[in-house]
């Protein structure tokens, strides 16, 4: 187990080197000189010079390349053009709130999806499979945006049930801060249900045409005993391997979520960053993000081989 | 000689038969039928829309400025008082445009690569496969934004970033159908009489991959719409004063209290046009996998 992790971990080595090369690289394509853009309007002469010796932007771009992953080996991420502020310092401040998005939505994605593609699974050919599939399908093809401008027409504006947009810390007020995100949590977990619900139905169809739920059934068992203790489990297993890697939907949906219900978290964060054209942030964000996606995946890898015996034993 | 053989049994024989199958196959297909339905009707009206009556949808009327659906104005106004079934019409073209083109320059970019590191296999491969890992590492959107921030905002760099960002899961499929496709017996049959590399991929292996990449970009235009949505919605995509329905998402969330079906029409038809390639996509997919039966 110990050395199928430190394969995984070896085979991520050059993952990442490349994306940092292809984050580096996007500065690149910024026209003109980065000294400039750095220094703002002003454009004081000692500043643009100050940043061309800071970001070694004289030397060759190889060169460049090996100091701005150097520094980031020492935590260094760069400083935010606008509030002047450390990028990992930044990220660091919004990301629990993201985080707390993302596990109300990840909760409720959870929820409704599994027991719904479990249902539609069981049922297949029937009404409740059909109506399911459209549901299923629907959320998919919603944008999640335009669906969170629903929601508050509707619940915020017309019923006046929750607030339309905000954050509160529920260190500060559980309730409030529920209050805030239930909607959000909401239009965000709707479009990963949809996804956990077409993976769950696919996982017990195969798991229901296997010889042991065929065996269970001949031993007599009752068929929801068949269905919840042999096939239920049996198809978790893809499904909670899925979750980790839906991650990065849910990372992604987070941006326009936040956009839309005006929560300072980690989605708000690069869009400001773009619109304030700090390019720093953004490439932070990128390099954050991708890490991030690394470690769920290997976090996934490895729930398959804790949740599948055989795996295990072939690892 | 022997290639002649297999070229007449390829098109004589089993491709008539393999495509009356999927013909008939995707033809009782309801769902795909209908799915094909809506997206025929929004590329007919995207195509129409500058020969049909409708008002200019950049021209401003500030007589008419946030005004309800109503005989003049089938589906109101904006809050300049811009028709907004004109805009959506408009929109229309600026979405399925994006969704086209974005996924067009995927493939162009994608396939090629894919087909390469496939058949090859080898150092090619793994340089292929790496950068494709890297680049799955990041979300799509995020990439999708990170991208067209450093780009620039305009619907072509919208364009480019979403087809930079489809990339990685073309590349993958092509592979995948590659790796499968090259130990079968006609393409050992090409290589063993002597056959150049260009030619087995171009003429034996590619026709072959041919319906994954076909099912893959139906789903993918779909991606791509609601991409170019999100981007112009952040205000990366489509730039005012044209229409886009991102864009005119943007502005309406402003007016939800006071204008609400400026919210309600682009949201509806991003659904729908989305809803429909998925249709077809998932219709092409059943009616193109061999192990499905009629």
């Amino acid at each position: 187990m110990i050395r199928y992790i430190g394969r995984r971990l070896l085979i991520a080595i050059p993952t990442l080197i490349l994306i940092s090369m292809f984050v580096f690289a996007l500065q690149k394509l910024l026209p003109g000189d980065p000294a400039l853009i750095m220094a703002g309007d002003q454009r004081d002469p000692s500043a643009i010079a100050y940043y061309r010796l800071k970001y070694h932007l004289l030397d060759p771009i190889p060169v460049q390349y090996f100091y701005w992953v150097s520094d980031m080996f020492h935590g260094d991420f760069g400083m935010s053009l606008r509030t002047k502020e450390p990028v990992l310092t930044l990220i660091g401040e919004k990301l629990p709130v993201t985080i707390q998005l993302a596990v109300m939505s990840m909760f409720l994605a959870l929820v409704i999806g599994i027991p719904t593609g479990i249902l539609s699974a069981v049922k297949k050919g029937t009404i409740t499979d059909y109506i399911a599939n459209i549901v299923a399908l629907s959320g998919l093809s919603i944008p999640n945006f335009w669906l969170g401008i629903m929601m508050i027409l509707l619940v915020s504006v017309h019923l006046g049930w929750l607030p339309a947009s905000g954050y509160v810390s529920p260190f500060d007020d559980p309730v409030q801060s529920l209050r805030t995100m239930a909607m959000p949590s909401l239009v965000l977990g709707a479009m990963i249900a949809s996804a956990f619900m077409r993976h769950a139905r696919s996982a017990m169809l195969t798991v229901l045409k296997t010889d042991y739920v065929r065996t269970a059934r001949a031993k007599g068992l009752r068929e929801h005993v068949v269905i919840l203790k042999h096939a239920f489990r049996n198809a978790l297993i893809p499904v909670v391997t899925v979750a980790a890697l839906i991650f990065g939907e849910l990372l992604a949906g987070a941006v326009l979520t936040e956009e839309v219900f005006t929560i300072p978290g980690f989605g708000k964060l690069i869009v400001d960053a773009v619109f304030n054209r700090d390019y720093a942030v953004v490439q932070g964000i990128v390099l954050c993000t991708a890490v991030a996606f690394i470690l769920m995946n290997l976090v996934a890898d490895l729930a398959y081989l804790v949740l599948n015996p055989r795996m295990r034993d072939a690892a | 000689m022997t290639v002649t053989t297999m070229d007449s049994v390829d098109r004589a024989t089993v491709a008539p038969r393999a495509e009356s199958r999927v013909w008939k196959k995707l033809r009782s297909n309801r769902s795909a039928l209908f799915g094909f339905g809506i997206v025929f009707f929004f590329v007919l009206v995207a195509v129409l829309a500058p020969v049909l009556p409708i008002p200019n949808p950049t021209a401003t009327d500030w007589g008419a400025v946030r005004k309800a659906p109503s005989a003049a104005h089938w589906l109101g106004t904006d809050e300049i008082g811009r028709d907004e079934l004109a805009r959506l019409i408009w929109g229309a073209q600026a979405s399925l445009l994006a969704g086209v083109v974005s996924v067009l320059i995927t493939i162009v970019i994608s396939v090629p690569a894919g087909l390469v590191a496939g058949y090859f296999g080898g150092w090619i491969d793994t340089i292929i496969s790496r950068i494709t890992d890297a680049l799955l590492a990041t979300p799509f959107l995020i990439l999708a934004i990170a991208l067209a921030a450093f780009l620039g905002p305009s619907l072509v760099n919208a364009m480019i970033a979403i087809g930079v960002s489809a990339m990685p899961i073309f590349i993958r499929v092509t592979r995948g159908q590659v790796l499968a496709v090259k130990t079968e017996d006609y393409v050992e049959g090409a290589r063993a009489i002597g056959l150049g590399h260009f030619r087995i991929i171009t003429r034996y292996i590619l026709p072959n991959v041919f319906s994954a990449i076909l099912v893959q970009s139906t789903l993918s235009i779909a991606v791509a719409i609601i991409a170019e949505a999100s981007l112009s919605f952040l205000g990366l995509g489509q730039q005012p004063p044209a229409p886009s329905w991102g864009s005119m998402l943007t502005t309406a969330k402003n007016f939800l209290e006071q204008a609400p079906w400026m919210a309600l029409w682009p949201g509806i038809a991003i659904f729908l046009v989305v809803i429909g390639f998925n249709l077809l996509g998932d219709g092409l997919r059943d009616a193109l996998d061999p192990r499905e039966t009629d």
